[in-house]
């Protein structure tokens, strides 16, 4: 039995787990503030360090060179990827660390399925952590590569699903899935029971982050994220390995808690998100409603907006997903700066779910150079619009919808949202009158005292920065 | 009875690390979220323990072998490429108050020679 192998005479090991998870804990406490967080995270991996060093000091017997290949192998890809990533693609990123994640752990569960005959002799409470952690691990690995091709545009944003039948669908993988667990913990030991669990739950990561609508990637991506969390824990309860518990299940209430606040932020419950199709009915409506609309859009120009913005004496930019885009936080910084300039006062407002993952335009800003406390969040930031002159929406669609405050048939009623419409004016920089990533149409841009400015965000900021600059 | 006490002192961990998770995480302002993210993302690498221990066993066929090369190679991504993408995005937020003071200062020199010329 491999177990007993790995659990001979292990107290000094158990303490250099004791002590990596307590630098977890410590670590993650670090990140309560941004002068804190970046000790907080390398305390964090000083931890992680010590338990993997624990871990080799307890190998008993040689694969030294399949451990070499293997980090090797991790190192040569996780290090480039993570040090040239863009902030912009940061979602991506996280997508696809946390499916390796969840790839690893459904396969070791597996590579322990085999060495151990299909669980022969192994205690039930084993198997079934081991099954859970297969399960779970192999939903999170491909659920994570979905999320990850529709945030790279390889997969189309829109919802994919087969319509109603996609639930029972859902639930028929499901419980195929647990049925092959179930099989197994019941003593069949045959692989092909074990390999359909994995491609069963293959097919249910697939099926279930297809047909999710784009705005409810940040949801998805935190709720994979608690999955990969919970499944390590498993693995953790598995092979007896308490710093894999704790640092699984801490994953796994910071996963939980941030997809609640999310959810909450798009006035969601999280069982409607995961049930999907959100976005395709918008998209019809919305199309039927740019006929109606159609002619009542103000278009105006870099030159006008300048002008407006500099006889401004307060300008709320309100970013969203096409800044990131556009890579063009630069570029906004450079506009804030001369706005100020003119004795403008400028600050930001951001919704919690701008962008594909939470707090994602806070990282760019920040990139950016832009000054902590210049940054507002929503509830702080909408009771300042109406004192505002200029609101200058940059590539954020959704959040500023007032259909979700003004229209029940709306499928973000409900949401709450940055109050632009509030303000003296709008601007709204934008590529085109093309639904958002939500699909549903915006009627902010119909609004009398809104003018919209097209063009890619990048170059129309940068445009009336030299406008500005010749005034 | 060995084993059922294993089993119930790792509930009993799990019980009590999902509480320090909920009241550490509940901690983190919005504006860290995306760092915090990707941070706890690097933790859960952790699994990459998971691998290393069981690729010690004897007698892996080649299939095992791969199969654990892998998942080794996959916590290894996991883990390094969390912390250090971690690391830059705070790196920006805590370098930011001195960052924006330096590259304010000459900007604003820049921008101070501009208008008085």
């Amino acid at each position: 039995m491999i177990l007993g192998t790995f659990l001979q005479d292990q107290s000094f090991l158990d303490v250099l787990y004791i002590i990596a998870f307590g630098l977890f804990i410590q670590g993650l406490r670090g990140l309560s503030g941004p002068t804190t967080a970046v000790r907080g995270n390398r305390i964090a991996a000083l931890g992680m360090t010590i338990a993997i060093v624990a871990t080799l000091l307890n190998k008993f017997e040689g694969n030294w060179g399949l451990i070499v290949l293997g980090v090797a192998l991790g190192a040569a890809v996780g290090i480039p990827a993570a040090r040239q990533v863009k902030m912009t693609a940061m979602p991506q990123m996280v997508a696809l660390f946390n499916g390796v994640g969840g790839g690893a752990v459904f396969l070791i569960s597996w590579s322990e399925f085999r060495l151990t005959d299909g669980f022969t002799g192994v205690a039930t409470y084993i198997t079934v952590f081991s099954l859970f952690a297969a399960i779970v691990g192999s939903v999170s690995f491909w659920g994570s590569n979905i999320a990850f091709g529709k945030l790279q545009e390889i997969i189309p944003g829109r919802p994919i699903s087969f319509g109603s039948a996609q639930q029972i669908v859902n639930l028929v993988l499901l419980i195929l899935a647990l049925a092959a667990g179930i099989d197994i913990a019941a003593g069949n030991h045959s692989e092909a029971i074990f390999v359909g669990l994995l491609v069963c739950s293959a097919l249910l990561g697939n099926a279930v982050v297809l047909p999710i609508g784009g705005a409810d990637m940040p949801v998805v991506i935190s709720l994979l994220n608690a999955f990969t969390g919970l499944s390590a824990a498993a693995t953790g309860i598995a092979l007896d390995n308490t710093a894999l518990i704790v640092a699984g299940m801490i994953v796994g209430a910071s996963g939980t808690i941030l997809t609640n606040l999310m959810a909450t932020a798009m006035n969601r419950s999280i069982p409607a998100i995961v049930a999907g199709g959100f976005g395709g009915g918008g998209a019809v409506e919305g199309a039927e409603g740019a006929g109606e609309h159609a002619g009542t859009v103000k278009s105006t120009s870099a030159a006008d907006a300048a002008i407006q913005l500099a006889y401004a004496s307060r300008v709320v930019i309100v970013p969203g997903y096409g800044m990131a885009v556009a890579q063009a936080q630069h570029a906004v910084r450079e506009l804030t700066k001369e706005l100020e300039k003119r004795q403008v006062e400028v600050s930001y407002a951001i919704h919690p779910v701008a962008g594909r993952m939470p707090g994602h335009m806070n990282v760019l800003l920040a990139e950016a150079d832009v000054p902590y406390d210049q940054l507002k969040e929503m509830d702080d930031a909408n009771p300042e619009f109406q004192r505002t002159d200029v609101s200058l929406v940059i590539g954020a669609n959704d959040v500023t919808n007032p259909a979700a405050k003004n229209t029940p048939s709306s499928p973000i009623y409900g949401m709450p949202i940055l109050e632009v419409s509030d303000s003296h004016s709008v601007i709204v920089i934008k590529r085109s009158m093309n639904p958002g990533f939500a699909g549903i149409e915006n009627e902010l841009y119909y609004d009398p005292k809104t003018a919209m400015l097209f063009g890619d965000a990048k170059s129309a900021v940068s445009e009336i920065t030299a406008e500005l600059g010749e005034l | 009875m060995i084993l059922a006490s294993t089993l119930t002192t790792n509930l009993a961990i799990l019980v009590l690390a999902g509480f320090i998770g909920f009241v550490v995480i509940s901690k983190v302002p919005n504006t860290l979220h995306t760092p915090l993210m990707s941070g706890t993302n690097a933790i859960h690498g952790i699994v990459l323990l998971g691998g290393l221990l069981v690729v010690g066993a004897s007698g892996n066929g080649t299939f095992n072998k791969i199969i654990l090369v892998i998942a080794i190679a996959f916590g290894t991504i996991n883990v390094v490429g969390g912390f250090l993408v971690t690391d830059r995005m705070l790196e920006m937020f805590k370098s930011k108050p001195k960052a924006a003071a330096k590259d304010d200062a000459p900007a604003g020199d820049r921008d101070g020679k501009g208008p008085a010329q």
